[in-house]
């Protein structure tokens, strides 16, 4: 077993209209883990990281960030949204974009100077994206818009990161650029939450893994847990991974 | 100015709403005071605009309505409530209602001067907090729900966003009117749009552009005696608008076709300047000399492009046969390393 828990999750159920699309799940989620969220479309694991983050006001439950509320333990979490929901056509460039992730620490009506810039530009280094500091968000493709946002997170400097499908639309080079990445913050001693789709990478990107289904189906480590039997139960069919050693 | 958020939110018709909503406002306070004075009236339309925009939101929120039904709804609800209360203004004996109908279509030269200082004071207050909290505003229209995790809490920056629009609305009634106002906020924000990809520049243009719309607008109504001064204002932001819509260098229309008409011949010249290379490369001697013909094979091909090869100096013709100069040679080989380079 893991040492500290990082992200604790009690009895959360989360509706948008009358039926709950997230029903009464806990989750421990430990310090230093690489995780992945996996479930079908619709299964709530979007819903699941905005309730944790307080985007969503859950119907019952709480949250706790190393064993206090969320709402005291902010700056310790950064956020990596899905792509599609802001609207990339707004005037503003590449740097300018990462650059918001300084905006928490600086809080109310400072304004970022040359240390934020600093940091800004360092994190776009580490994604391969300081060439096109200055373009216009616009002209960026998907997955270069992609590690912009995972830029933008990385410049919060947190101990904790949840991303929603950070691999959505990206080439093969980009998807393994990003997870080196995200293998060296959990080398850093970071908590990395992901929502995933690809189940046949699972078992060589992550260590740990939560299926998730409406319900919990299991969380845990993915060596043991990783099975045709989860599978089936999250998908509902009879899924068959050949898991590589 | 504030325009330029409205339009980023995609909530074009909210100035709209509001306006619509700031009538019946107008109506009651002229109702309740009797006063005729400008800064009573538009307190009453601050405070029923106010209270339609956030209607709106509550209506969207509490509600499976679309933002544009709810925005519907309110505007002629309201509109129809301002309308009604405006006839029967009207109607009453002893009412001067003569000053009343200015908001409908605005009617700059009825402007007193204080009315004039009233509006400087109230733009240079939110120039002010705009200013201090544009990090907030930005990062707010651009990812909301971001904001929110950062720890910022979003409804009071909004709250602040969708009131100055609601004072801005109001304060351009008297000169605009209430039927052309969103048209006044939205067009110079458009226009400003066209031209600049960032925010700050985009703000500041749109303001530029709107005041000024403002001026000259009201230059011209004042010098035609019977022109009300909204629609002419409206009209000069329209002619930025378009003006913007076809001419601005990045996004305009006739430069996109321009641009478009030019890479496409550079594609074929290239293409085709390519394709020659391919041959010469083959052979040792690079202004080893090749029959025109062969080019035929190359579906680009036209005289014309060769004509163009051979007046850039990359291709010199003798008879029906061709040979690639230095310089041409030095060019497609170039072509060729860099379209490998933007694979990547
Ligand atoms: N704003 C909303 N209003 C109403 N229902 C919603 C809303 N957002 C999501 N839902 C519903 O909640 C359920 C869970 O959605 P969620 O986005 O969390 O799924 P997901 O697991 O992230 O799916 P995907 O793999 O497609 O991203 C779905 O049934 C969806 O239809
Ligand atoms: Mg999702």
């Amino acid at each position: 077993m893991k040492n500290k828990i990082a992200v604790k999750v009690d009895d959360l159920t989360v509706a948008y209209n009358y039926k709950p699309v997230l029903w009464d799940i806990d989750l421990e989620i430990p310090e230093g883990v690489l995780m992945a969220i996996v479930g079908p479309n619709g299964a709530g694991k979007s819903t699941l990281i905005k309730s944790i983050l307080g985007i969503l006001k859950p119907i019952a439950g709480s949250v706790t960030i190393y064993d206090k509320p969320y709402e005291k333990q902010r700056q310790l979490v950064a956020y990596v949204p899905q792509k599609g929901s802001v609207d990339w056509d707004f005037p503003t460039t590449a740097l300018d974009v990462v650059k918001m992730g300084t905006y928490g620490s600086l809080g109310w009506i400072k304004r970022p100077g040359q240390k934020e810039k600093k940091a800004a530009l360092e994190a776009l280094e580490k994604v391969g994206m300081l060439p096109f500091k200055n373009r216009q968000i616009s002209q960026l493709s998907g997955g270069q818009q992609q590690r912009i946002f995972l830029a933008r997170a990385l410049v919060q400097n947190a101990a904790i990161y949840f991303m929603d499908e950070p691999f959505q639309g990206v080439d093969a080079t980009t998807e393994i650029a990003i997870i080196n990445i995200l293998k060296e913050l959990r080398k850093a001693g970071k908590t990395v939450i992901v929502v995933h789709h690809d189940l046949q990478t699972v078992p060589e990107y992550f260590d740990w893994v939560t299926f998730l289904n409406v319900k919990k189906i299991a969380t845990g480590p993915v060596k043991d847990i990783f099975n045709d039997d989860n599978l089936t139960k999250t998908y509902g069919i009879n899924y068959k991974v050949s898991i590589q050693e | 100015m504030l325009g330029s958020f409205a339009v980023l939110r995609k909530q074009s018709l909210l100035g709209d709403a509001i306006s619509h909503a700031a009538l019946p406002g107008i109506a009651i306070a002229f109702l309740l005071t009797g006063a005729k004075d400008s800064n009573t009236l538009l307190l009453g339309a601050l405070v029923s605009g106010l209270l339609g925009t956030f209607w709106i939101r509550g209506i969207i929120k509490k509600t499976h309505l679309k933002s544009d039904t709810a925005l519907g709804l309110i505007l002629s609800l309201f509109f129809g409530f301002g309308m009604l209360l405006l006839t029967f203004i009207q109607k009453q004996p002893n009412a001067n209602q003569a000053g009343l109908d200015k908001y409908l279509f605005g009617q700059a030269a009825t402007l007193l001067e204080s009315d004039v200082w009233m509006m400087a004071i109230v733009t240079g207050i939110c120039l002010f907090v705009l200013l201090l909290f544009w990090k907030e505003f930005k990062i707010l229209l651009f990812d909301a729900d971001y904001t929110k995790t950062l720890g910022f809490n979003t409804k009071i920056i909004d709250i602040l966003i969708t009131s100055f629009i609601v004072l801005a609305i109001v304060l351009g009634l008297q000169t605009v009117g209430v039927v052309l106002m969103s048209a006044m906020l939205l067009a110079p924000a458009a226009a400003a749009r066209q031209w600049t990809n960032s925010l700050s520049i985009m703000v500041f243009l749109a303001a530029l552009f709107g005041a000024f719309s403002g001026v000259f607008g009201t230059a011209i109504s004042a010098s035609q005696n019977n022109l009300s001064t909204g629609p002419v204002i409206v009209i000069v932001a329209s002619v930025f608008v378009l003006f913007s819509f076809v001419f601005s260098p990045s996004r305009g229309l006739l430069f996109k076709q321009i641009r478009f008409i030019k890479n496409r011949r550079d594609l074929q010249l290239h293409k085709t300047l390519a394709f020659m290379y391919n041959i010469v490369e083959s052979h040792e001697n690079i202004s080893h000399p090749h029959a025109i013909k062969i080019l035929n094979n190359f579906q680009g091909y036209t005289k014309g492009t060769l004509q163009k090869l051979v007046s850039k100096n990359y291709v010199v013709l003798q008879g029906n046969m061709w040979s690639l100069t230095e310089d041409g040679f030095k060019t497609a080989a170039n072509l060729y390393s860099q379209q490998t380079d933007n694979n990547e």
